[in-house]
């Protein structure tokens, strides 16, 4: 392995890829997800808008989804990148398979954050007369915050582990480096370079989120 | 509605007053995975505007689901709930909404949102109202000060005491100047000294304010401390309904005299003899009612619980006493009670 000037230039070019891929995935998949795992909590029997039909198709659509492997996913859904992007390959095409693999995860981590709320708050909030909608801005978002950025750590470095498939379909990024120097070229020490890089870059993400949950929690002082 | 009934407040004085919470045949059947569970049932309550109203009964009696009713938490299944006159199951959702606004609840467990600190806590239920910003943190400083917190303004509850988080809980129920405050068992996490506390305060809101307050509760003591009446509910009905102080002279459902009776009902032996329970009032206090029922009588009685409870502010005391076994002797001291007026009623082993 020779370490030299373009080798160092093409990690920083991967570093940087994985970074928006990851970013702008997340971004997307928590505009989408979000709104559903808000929606799979209010609209159940129990919830504060009980929709039980659509509590039900929504929680069925995301559980198929979900049980698509990604790389199948991957396959299935660059077609409709190029469409939407004018590419199949390189970094900015696996946004879209990324964003539509995580945001269904991320519905079911925003749920588990909600469904952590205490019962009586939002009882005690209905009964200060309080709307589905303000109950959603006012009680659920800012009461769940702390379990929400804890969740956010997890999808974030799920969907950092999905993108390093994207080196399959001609996608960028470390995982790329990792695939195509390391299993297609058989130079380990490239791979490992990359691996490590990945495995740095998780541990930022989950120590971030675990910062930022602790500090925004006001139940422990 | 324009209906008024004949509501009995403290101290024997009767007025006509407008009900600021009509209940009316009302019942509540849950739908469990086992069948129907019927809460409630026919149950109807006058709640007069300015009292301080009690709901006691044993867990599982229906009570929190009974309080819950009066906000729509719980929609009845029959029967209806009306406020001021108006029926909440006629009103729609924004309507319910702002007749809520009218009602403040106090629970057990506090339920103060744990990422506010005490004083958005208790801008809370004004914003939801839609009050700006500042006329929401002077009313709450007012209302903290109202409940001794001022300066815990800044605190969040997690710093806080059961007590202190019940303050904030009662002030922030206040904020939006409600006719109504329903308690949960609000005193039921608490040491009895804070209860104390609690209770005062919320009496004392009671006569400076005029706001009518609804209290659930198990314990005796707490409907004895702050209630003018009292409702008795035992298996998703009311047993009976009084003043406080007719109850407790004369409790006339079993449930009733269990309640009062209390930890006597632990402490009585009964076997054989038949046992009386003697209710004392306060000013009769100078006289001694015992010495003088063994004088006249000549026969010997057995003391087997005594215990004297401060009632609406009026010393009550209730004794228990083992009537001689002889039937003759028996009938001398009931003659003696009922001719020096003395309340007195049997008791069983059957009525505990």
């Amino acid at each position: 392995m020779t370490f030299d000037a373009t080798t160092i230039a093409m990690l920083k070019t991967g570093i940087w890829e994985t970074f928006y891929m990851v970013v702008l995935s997340s971004f997307l998949a928590y505009l989408i997800g979000l709104p559903l795992g808000i929606i799979l909590v209010v609209t159940d029997n129990d919830g504060v808008y009980p929709i039980p039909w659509l509590q039900k198709i929504l929680g069925l659509a995301i559980n198929l989804m979900r049980s698509v492997p990604f790389l199948i996913l991957l396959f299935i859904v660059l077609p409709l990148s190029k469409i939407v992007i004018g590419t199949r390959i390189g970094s900015p095409a696996i946004i879209i398979p990324l964003t539509i693999a995580a945001a269904p995860y991320v519905a079911r981590v925003v749920e588990s954050s909600f469904r952590e709320i205490d019962a009586g708050v939002i009882e005690a909030a209905k009964s200060m007369g309080a709307s589905a909608w303000q109950i959603i801005w006012k009680v659920m978002l800012p009461e769940s915050k702390p379990s929400l950025l804890l969740g956010a750590a997890l999808a974030v470095t799920t969907i950092l582990s999905y993108s390093a498939m994207a080196g399959f379909t001609g996608g960028g990024g470390l995982g790329a480096i990792a695939i195509n120097y390391g299993y297609y070229r058989y130079e380990p020490g490239l791979m490992w370079i990359a691996v490590i890089l990945l495995v740095v870059m998780v541990q930022i993400i989950q120590e971030a989120g675990n910062w930022l949950s602790k500090k925004s929690d006001r139940r422990m002082r | 509605m324009g209906l008024a009934v004949f509501c009995i407040l403290k101290k024997g004085e009767s007025r006509m007053e407008k009900p600021m919470i009509q209940i009316r045949n009302l019942g509540k059947t849950f739908k469990t995975s086992s069948g129907e569970v019927k809460a409630l049932d026919n149950i109807n309550l006058d709640i007069c505007q300015g009292e301080i109203f009690g709901i006691i009964g044993l867990s599982g009696a229906g009570k929190s689901t009974l309080v819950r009713c009066m906000n729509y938490l719980e929609v009845p299944t029959e029967g209806e709930v009306l406020f001021e006159g108006e029926s909440l199951s006629r009103m729609n959702g924004i309507q319910l909404r702002k007749t809520r606004q009218s009602m403040g609840m106090i629970f057990q467990q506090f339920n103060l949102l744990a990422q506010r600190n005490v004083i958005r806590n208790v801008c809370f239920p004004l914003e939801l109202a839609g009050v700006t910003k500042k006329e929401a943190r002077e009313r709450a400083m007012e209302l903290l000060k109202t409940v001794g917190l001022e300066e815990k303004a800044r605190a969040y509850p997690a710093q806080l005491s059961g007590g202190q988080k019940q303050r904030v809980a009662i002030a922030r129920a206040l904020a939006t100047n409600p006719k109504v405050i329903l308690c949960d068992e609000a005193t039921s996490a608490l040491d009895p000294n804070t209860t104390k506390s609690i209770l005062a305060l919320l009496k004392e809101i009671n006569r400076t304010t005029g706001v009518t307050v609804i209290v659930i509760t198990h314990e005796m003591a707490v409907i004895e401390a702050i209630c003018d009446r009292v409702a008795i509910i035992d298996k998703s009905h009311i047993a009976e309904v009084g003043t406080v102080l007719e109850i407790f002279s004369e409790p006339k459902s079993k449930i009733g005299r269990q309640l009062i009776l209390g930890d006597a009902a632990k402490q009585v032996d009964f076997h054989n003899a038949r046992q009386i329970r003697i209710i004392f009032d306060g000013r009769e206090s100078t006289e001694p009612v015992i010495s003088n029922l063994v004088l006249s009588c000549q026969v010997p009685i057995n003391i087997m619980y005594a215990a004297t409870r401060d009632i609406g502010g009026r010393a009550k005391g209730q004794m228990i006493v083992q009537l001689p076994e002889g039937e003759a002797d028996a009938a001398k001291v009931v003659n003696y009670l009922k001719t020096v007026k003395i309340p007195f009623e049997e008791v069983t082993e059957h009525d505990l």
